[in-house]
């Protein structure tokens, strides 16, 4: 029982993290205007919570223009993907130990 | 500490994030059966054209191919416009986006069999080569929804594997081209449409 509580990871124990992660997990490449509107969000809250996944190397900031406005997308780093498995592992064995 | 609420609400948050954001679940059933119904109707005109041309000979002009091509353009036009306005009307009684990370690549995913095979086919009629079009339009438009399955509700797979099988039917039996093209676009739809109305948009409360 505790194991599981401590498989869990810090830096998802917020919804909108968990929720970037969620959508990142399954789409390749996604824009920050994408993002927002899945999760509804503010522009200040949901930028300050991919820069802590950001800092943590869970994703990866990729920057571009397009018709010279700057375009910013989002992607799932190798760690993060296994930091964001492991993490719905031990929230499944939580609930299964319940 | 948290409660298993908490953990189970967590649980089904990311589940539907992850749904909601790769695929596009808000089409409209209703839509599919009246697709199928302007397909039905298309069909037996367009048989008329060609051959008995009783019913509808005051529609004939002096080119059955002019003459096909506009009811075939007029039928698809219908089709997207009543998709779209069921589809909008759906989407925003949920109260979500119908433009979104899911319909964008379900539209692409798509578009690529089918415009390829759409264009494929009219190059082929200027051609005169008009055996093509029954079975070319059910094989694409079955690939197309074969491929945009992964992008919507898994039950487009099914469909789309039917087309390609009446399709690539109707290539070996010309004979009975019309009538397993109004199976395929007409019927299928209809079948399609009940089956999801039914599926996900009917509440007996309405």
């Amino acid at each position: 029982m505790k194991n599981s509580f401590q498989n869990l990871n810090k830096a998802f124990d917020n919804k909108i993290r968990l929720g970037i992660m969620s959508v990142l997990s399954v789409n390749p490449k996604v824009s920050f205007n994408d993002l927002k509107e899945m999760l509804d969000v503010t522009d200040g809250n949901l930028a300050s919570h991919l820069k802590s996944l950001e800092n943590a190397g869970y994703i990866n900031v990729i920057k571009s223009f397009i018709d010279r406005k700057p375009n910013t997308r989002y992607e799932i780093t190798n760690e993060g993907s296994t930091a964001f498995d492991s993490h719905l592992k031990a929230l499944e064995e939580i609930l299964k130990q319940l | 500490m948290k409660t298993t609420e908490n953990y189970l609400s967590e649980i089904s948050e990311i589940r539907k994030m992850m749904q909601e954001s790769s695929r596009f679940l808000t089409l409209s059933g209703l839509s599919g059966i009246l697709v199928g119904i302007y397909a039905l109707a298309g069909a037996v005109m367009a048989d008329s054209l060609l051959f008995t041309s009783h019913i509808f000979s005051w529609l004939k002009g002096n080119n059955v191919v002019a003459d096909l091509s506009v009811l075939a353009g007029i039928i698809l036009s219908l089709s997207i416009i009543t998709i779209v306005i069921l589809t909008s009307i759906r989407v925003k009684k949920a109260g979500k986006k119908f433009w979104n990370i899911g319909s964008r690549q379900m539209l692409l995913n798509l578009s690529v069999p089918l415009l390829s095979g759409g264009l494929l086919i009219i190059v082929f009629v200027f051609k005169e080569f008009y055996e093509i079009v029954i079975p070319g339009t059910l094989v694409f438009y079955g690939l197309s929804l074969v491929n945009a399955a992964k992008f919507t509700r898994n039950e487009i797979f099914y469909l789309g594997l039917f087309q390609l099988i009446l399709g690539i039917v109707a290539a070996i039996l010309p004979s009975i081209g019309i009538l397993l093209w109004a199976l395929g676009f007409g019927l299928l739809h209809i079948i399609y449409g009940v089956l999801m109305y039914f599926r996900y948009e009917y509440s007996p409360k309405g």
